[in-house]
């Protein structure tokens, strides 16, 4: 009878966490879709440019018109390159970039039928570990899809790639060492809490959060560090012998990489789903907790689309680096700067703590 | 040696300051610079919706031109053909029968006419060599076709309707021009 129950227990969570991540999943792929319209429109109105207009009122229908078109390309996979390899490196890009989105808290917890569901596919105490983690299997989606098509200039993009994210993941690490020092924790959840009481980490680390916001651009391969798919050097870079509906998948992966950075920044210096100025105790009371927890993930939702925007916005401002300089800016300045403001922020607390 | 301009600017190479140095400052300025293009004017105009005015004395298609009671201007004499300096225009004479009066105003008429559009760049210079005020330039352009053979106009397609038989169809043809004319 017992075990009767407690597997009774174990489909409903199940079935919810199941809900969650297909819910997630889903939206991050509206967003990451209309990311690119975004990025189309919003690279015309920098330009004084209209954009895309035609399908559909605003041009809305565009991303579905563009992703249609991917899929009845035709699929070419070249003779002399490395088929399964081939073929699992945008699989590899694109799994990767979802994979993080299960350790981001997307909201506080909503009460559906007597059940407590919390909005987080799962919250793991090395939260921050897992994101790491699963960024650096990046690199191999990139590596992968430029050794595999046997292709120079996919290869030199791929080496460009995978050099520049295992570079920029140092100082990446560096900067967040000095959040980590001050949390205590690697839960995002926990991370997250401690901002709704104590104010957001960019007041207490505007630094580190410099640091960290450069090193996702380099990450996620976005002007002014979008080296390996250098149109004008490498003709595309490693994604240049992809066609169809894998190709689709690369660039796909880019913006879903994008959404998912810009929920991690969110969720590290920007209280993630914290309503600004709103005591969410409170508010819970007069408007239930449903409602307020609904807000919060509305909330971490704008943070998400401002960063979103920024990324668009950079994108269509600098021009790209030259090799030398990323390198340059990588090792020699964003490293020491990240050391520096590491020990700064030791000596501050050893101090307040004395 | 003195500049010949007084505009000539004097180059100073100095190595970057700090500020310089930090580039986080101009990306700043250029971020706003783009951010401030954003409520700009768009200079795009919606083609097929919207069209941007013609200035009064635009180039455009050819019409061959008919007089008042529908016979065609044109005497084939080759003028226009002969000024054309990108050979686009090509055509043979025919002499008019006692029976086509109606049609052709002179005794000779071009029985073939043809504007290669491909290869006629615009310039005006048919319209200018014409003695019989036969072949003038239209306000509209030519449009997208799928073979090359499409952008070879035969004569039916550049001659105006006819005012006799097609009233309506001349009088908007005309009218358009009337219009262009009144705006110079």
């Amino acid at each position: 009878m017992i075990t009767m129950d407690l597997l009774a227990i174990d489909l409903a969570y199940g079935l919810e966490k199941l809900l969650l991540i297909g819910g997630i999943i889903t939206v991050s792929l509206i967003v990451a879709m209309y990311t690119t319209y975004a990025e189309r429109k919003v690279a015309a109105w920098m330009q004084d440019r209209r954009g895309p207009n035609r399908a559909g009122p605003f041009g809305l229908l565009q991303p579905v018109a563009d992703g249609l078109k991917l899929f009845f390309k035709e699929e070419i996979i070249p003779l002399t390159s490395n088929k399964t390899l081939f073929v699992l490196g945008p699989a590899l890009a694109m799994v990767t970039a979802m994979l993080t989105s299960a350790v981001i808290p997307w909201g506080s917890s909503i009460e559906l039928f007597g059940r407590n569901v919390s909005l987080q596919i799962a919250d793991v105490n090395i939260g921050i570990l897992y994101v790491f983690g699963v960024v650096s299997m990046g690199v191999y989606g990139i590596m992968i899809g430029g050794w595999s098509s046997n292709n120079k200039f996919s290869l030199i993009a791929a080496v460009r790639g995978a050099s520049q994210i295992i570079s920029y993941e140092l100082a990446m690490g560096l900067s967040l060492i000095a959040l980590l020092m001050m949390t205590g924790s690697l839960s995002l959840k926990t991370i997250v809490q401690q901002q709704m009481e104590g104010g957001w980490n960019i007041i207490y680390q505007p630094l580190g959060f410099l640091i960290f916001l450069i090193c996702v651009f380099a990450e996620c391969n976005r002007t002014p560090f979008d080296l390996p798919e250098a149109e004008n050097e490498l003709n595309f870079g490693y994604h240049q012998e992809y066609s169809s509906m894998k190709l689709g998948l690369y660039l796909f992966s880019e913006y879903v990489n994008m959404f998912i950075s810009s929920a991690v920044v969110s969720t590290l210096f920007f209280g993630g789903y914290d309503i600004p100025f709103v005591d969410e105790t409170a508010l819970s009371l007069s408007l239930g907790a449903n409602t307020v927890a609904l807000l919060g993930f509305g909330a971490l939702f704008a943070k998400i689309l401002f960063f979103l925007f920024l990324f668009i916005w950079v994108r269509w401002t600098i021009p790209r680096f030259r090799y030398d300089q990323l390198m340059d800016l990588g090792w020699k300045k964003l490293i020491p700067l990240a050391l520096a403001n590491m020990l700064i922020t030791a000596l501050v607390i050893l101090w307040l703590n004395k | 040696m003195a500049s010949l301009t007084n505009r000539a600017k004097v180059l100073e190479q100095k190595p970057m300051s700090f500020m310089e140095r930090l580039y986080l400052p101009a990306i700043f300025k250029g971020m706003a610079i783009t951010f401030a293009h954003m409520f700009k004017k768009k200079a795009t105009i919606n083609y097929p919706e919207e069209k941007r005015p013609f200035s009064p004395v635009f180039r455009g298609l050819h019409v061959l031109n008919r007089d008042e009671e529908g016979r065609e201007n044109c005497t084939a004499c080759g003028l226009c053909a002969v000024a054309c300096p990108a050979e686009a225009i090509t055509m043979e004479a025919a002499e008019r029968k006692t029976s086509e009066e109606h049609l052709y105003r002179e005794e000779k008429y071009a029985a073939k006419y043809e504007i290669n559009m491909l290869r006629c760049i615009f310039c005006g210079l048919c319209e200018e060599a014409c003695p019989k005020d036969a072949i003038y330039m239209s306000e509209t352009f030519a449009p997208s076709n799928f073979t090359r053979k499409g952008f070879i106009y035969s004569k039916d397609e550049l001659l105006i309707p006819n005012p006799v038989t097609d009233k309506e169809e001349y009088e908007i043809a005309k009218g358009l021009r009337e219009a262009q004319l009144k705006n110079k």
